[in-house]
């Protein structure tokens, strides 16, 4: 009895993924629980496990294969013990749905820009989609193999291509009779740079995803900085001192897990902060999930700390460091890092001053954070000498106005520059 | 509460009974109402008998240069009588056929006039039944299907008498042929009538308000019917008003007025083409607050009208009047009623003018894509030079093709010429299925055959023409 091994769906919203590696050949034996195979979505490489028992009979899909879609079969396996084909959602860990977050980008199956060349042989499983809407994904630069098709049988049609093209998810309603076209990117050759001065450096599934979700989210919501500076003097006393307290425990609190911490109490004394613009309405969240912004080899990961409102910062500061090691060993789970109400970046270690970064929809607002530096400052008529931290707060401006994200920082650096009514 | 049907169609024209046939394929208990006959005006006095009428007209109109294809036969003649009796005869048969299927699909067949009242979860139907007596029916949706009827300006004496001014109704069976005609209106309708008058020999002069004669049709369509028109006798007055039309000792005066210049003309009989009204009229839908905009039931993407389980389709629910259209919408409805995702109804709705020569079109006309700001990219391509035609002598028309130049999709497609509305299709599924002039001119058409003019109108609009 020969049992297929299926594709599995690493999160609701993957359609797709690349088949990293095989951790087993054709003959090898394997039991249910064994790590038979690694698959790469845009944000994270997850194992497979083998949920039957037998011998595996065939490789179907080469390691290495990109855009290989969800339930196809990958491998078979000559079953000792006959059950059931696995189904996908049990081999795999099941995220929680957050549909909002970026949907697996997988690599695509047509690349080439120019209109005229001869499509390039497909890769991976045939994509079904109109010729016109082929041909739109070209000109616009969009992947086929991260759409959805809304056609007949799930075909891709012109309606579907709009559809992205205008960072809408809207289903095939009449299609848009004029289109916009996005700007065309011209080629590095026509913008005067030779091929052969440069290397080409392939997009992986991470790279794509944050070219299309940072450019999304900064030509279609509506953002502005606010920034403000804070007094960390006090902040940094009382970080010495809860080190110094739990130094015996192997805990050590960064500045940022207290910043984190304050970020998470100041949601929940401002809530309209802790909101998502969406068509039907505003999103009001019930927690405060606090993203982190993560740098890791070839781009960069947002874990969660999840209901951070309701940590201590023993388990703010513990999880927080966990998370940051895993994303960048590219071993987080997907519902580490899809959703998440709210994102701290910080490029103080750095020595950034300030800076404001981009809106990772469908969050209402995200904190960058400088670095601490001692600076004059002015307390009544007499210059002083205080250690300062500049932080701005971007906006989306459809769901956090001025006057919200100003309550916002206010909250924010009250509890920054007095650390104590934190505890509160 | 306890429904009779879970869908009720009222009208069992093209659009109706095609609903209700899907209606019982999707195991939904269907009751169809009809007042008249079976098939609707589509069947029993439209389409199909006017396309008995014009093959006759043709056939005849054939024998009268038979000599070019080398052929000789004594005098030609026809039986008017025979004429009109064959159109009947053929949509008695259709008609017929439709009373099988609903046979076949287990749809009661409720003779009788409807008429909605409130009613839940969709309104209440009440038939005055054709037998006497009447049945009140509760279904969860109702769909109207009650199509149109002929347009009538009674102030300027556009309305029939039954006698010397017609409508397409008694244009359909007049008891001989009129010597002379006018035929109001130079849409399909009008044309066609036009059309096969004029080959049994009558006089007919057409009366259109636009500019050009079949305006809806692309403008060098219009153009090139008009010329081929005119070769075979018809005569035109275009951005001509009719100010009066009467009756007079002998038959009919028209009063026009073209470019400020009054004219009145004579002939035996008129013709009134001026459009079609919905059938809107005692169906209740007054008293149940239904949306209606002038003669046309308001309704969304999937026919819903603005009152809960009640649905209009076809010509009873706006523009363009066309049996396919009626159907289409009919499918794509109570699809959406049985809860599965239908394709849409943005499908394009080709339209075909049966005259000699043929018209056909599909999606916009140039003028129209270039209103919507397109760049576009324009391929032509004429039959007189495509084998098929000269070979079958008629080398008469062009194929049109509209590209959008930015995408390369076809966007729309007109032609005049034989055989015309048989290769529409064509281009109609190329444009469904987001066809770009890759495919058209990658598709192979077979040699030799009309279609080829197709192919080359698809190659010249990207400078790549073979045989021009």
């Amino acid at each position: 009895m020969t049992i297929d091994i299926l594709m599995p769906a690493l999160s609701p919203t993957m359609e797709e993924g690349a088949l990293a590696k095989w951790r087993v050949k054709v003959g090898d034996a394997v039991r249910s629980g064994d790590i038979i195979a690694e698959i790469e979505t845009d944000k994270a490489v997850m194992e497979v496990e083998a949920v039957d028992e037998g011998t595996i009979e065939a490789i179907l899909v080469p390691e290495g294969t990109e855009g290989v879609k969800v339930n196809s079969t990958i491998a078979q396996l000559s079953g000792g013990v006959a059950t059931s084909p696995a189904p996908a959602q049990a081999v795999a860990p099941v995220a929680t749905p957050t549909p909002l977050t970026a949907t697996a980008a997988a690599p695509a199956a047509t690349a080439s820009p120019a209109a005229s060349s001869p499509r390039p042989a497909p890769r991976g499983p045939r994509i079904f989609a109109s010729p016109l809407a082929r041909r739109l994904a070209e000109q616009k630069g969009v992947d086929l193999a991260g759409l959805k098709g809304s056609g007949p049988h799930g075909r891709i049609v012109r309606a579907d291509i709009d559809a992205a093209t205008h960072g809408l998810r809207a289903p095939a309603a009449a299609a848009p009779s004029a289109a916009v076209a996005p700007r065309q990117a011209a080629s590095l050759q026509q913008m005067g740079i030779p091929a052969g001065t440069y290397d080409l450096v392939p997009l992986d599934g991470m790279r794509k995803a944050i070219a299309r979700r940072m450019t999304d989210s900064f030509r279609d919501v509506p953002h502005f900085p606010l920034n403000i500076d804070l007094e960390i003097d006090r902040l940094l006393e009382a970080r010495s001192r809860i080190n110094m307290s739990l130094k015996n425990e192997g805990v050590r609190v960064s500045v940022n897990d207290l910043v984190i911490k304050a970020a998470a109490l100041a949601l929940k004394r401002v809530p309209e902060a802790n909101a998502s613009y969406t068509p039907e309405g505003l999103a009001m969240h019930h927690h405060a999930d606090v993203a982190m912004a993560v740098a890791v080899e070839g781009g960069l990961i947002t874990p969660i700390i999840r209901q951070a409102e309701l940590k201590g910062l023993a388990q703010i500061s513990a999880e927080a460091k966990d998370l940051a090691e895993r994303a960048r060993t590219r071993k987080l789970q997907p519902d580490e890092f899809q959703g998440g109400t709210f994102t701290i970046s910080n490029l103080g270690m750095f020595g950034i001053r300030s800076f404001a970064s981009i809106i990772n929809e469908p969050q209402g607002a995200i904190l960058s954070v400088g670095a601490g530096e001692k600076r004059p400052v002015v307390r009544g008529d007499q210059l002083a000498v205080a250690t300062v931290m500049t932080v701005t707060m971007t906006c989306d401006h459809r769901v956090v106005d001025g006057a919200t994200g100003a309550r916002w920082l206010q909250a924010f650096k009250g509890l920054i520059e007095d650390p104590v009514t934190m505890i509160l | 509460m306890a429904t009779d049907f879970d869908v009720i169609v009222i009208g069992a024209g093209p659009g109706g009974y095609v609903t209700a046939i899907r209606a019982a394929q999707l195991g939904l208990k269907t009751a169809i109402v009809e007042r008249e006959a079976l098939g609707g005006v589509c069947l029993n006095w439209g389409c199909i008998p006017t396309k008995a009428l014009l093959k006759s007209g043709e056939v005849y109109e054939n024998l009268g240069h038979l000599a070019d294809y080398g052929i000789q036969i004594g005098t030609r003649a026809f039986d008017f009588a025979k004429v009109i009796e064959r159109s009947r005869k053929v949509a008695a048969q259709l008609a017929a056929g439709v009373a099988f299927l609903m046979k076949k699909h287990k749809i009661e067949v409720i003779e009788g006039t409807a008429r909605l009242e409130k009613g839940a979860p969709a309104p209440k139907v009440t038939v005055a039944l054709k037998a006497g007596g009447s049945r009140s029916l509760q279904a969860k949706s109702v769909i109207l299907a009650t199509g149109a009827r002929a347009r009538t300006i009674p102030a300027a004496g556009l309305e029939p008498d039954g006698e010397r001014i017609w409508t397409y109704r008694e244009a359909m069976v007049p008891k001989a042929c009129p010597k002379s005609l006018i035929v109001v209106g130079s849409g399909a309708i009008g044309i066609e009538f036009a059309s096969f008058y004029r080959a049994l020999g009558a006089d007919v002069t057409v009366i259109e308000a636009l500019d050009r004669i079949v305006p809806v049709e692309d403008e060098e369509v219009s153009a090139a019917a008009r010329k081929a028109f005119e070769k075979r006798g018809l005569k035109f007055r275009v951005g001509a008003n009719v100010k009066n039309l009467s009756r007079t000792a002998t038959g009919v005066s028209v009063a026009i007025e073209s470019a400020g210049k009054a004219e009145t003309l004579e002939a035996e009989v008129a013709i009134v083409a001026v459009g079609i009204v919905g059938n809107v009229e005692n169906l209740g839908l007054e008293a149940l607050g239904v949306k209606v905009d002038r003669t046309h039931v308001v309704t969304d993407a999937h026919a819903a009208a603005n009152v809960p389980g009640l649905y209009a389709i076809g010509d009873v629910a706006g523009p363009p009047w066309l049996a396919h259209k009626a159907s289409h919408e009919g499918v794509h409805c109570i699809e959406h009623i049985a809860g599965l995702k239908s394709s849409g109804l943005n499908a394009p709705i080709p339209g075909c003018t049966y005259a000699t020569p043929q018209i056909a079109s599909v999606g916009l006309t140039e003028a129209q894509a270039k209103e919507k700001g397109m760049a576009v990219k324009v391929g032509r391509f004429p039959f007189r030079v495509n084998g098929k035609a000269i070979a079958a002598g008629e080398t008469e028309g062009f194929v049109k093709t509209v590209f959008d130049a930015a995408t390369g999709a076809l966007v729309g497609a007109h032609m005049i010429g034989a055989e015309v509305t048989e290769m529409v299709q064509g281009f109609a599924l190329a444009i469904t299925m987001e066809a770009t002039e890759a495919e058209l001119q990658a598709t192979v058409y077979p040699h030799p055959t009309l279609s080829e003019a197709m192919h080359e109108s698809a190659l010249d609009a990207f400078g790549r023409v073979l045989h021009l």
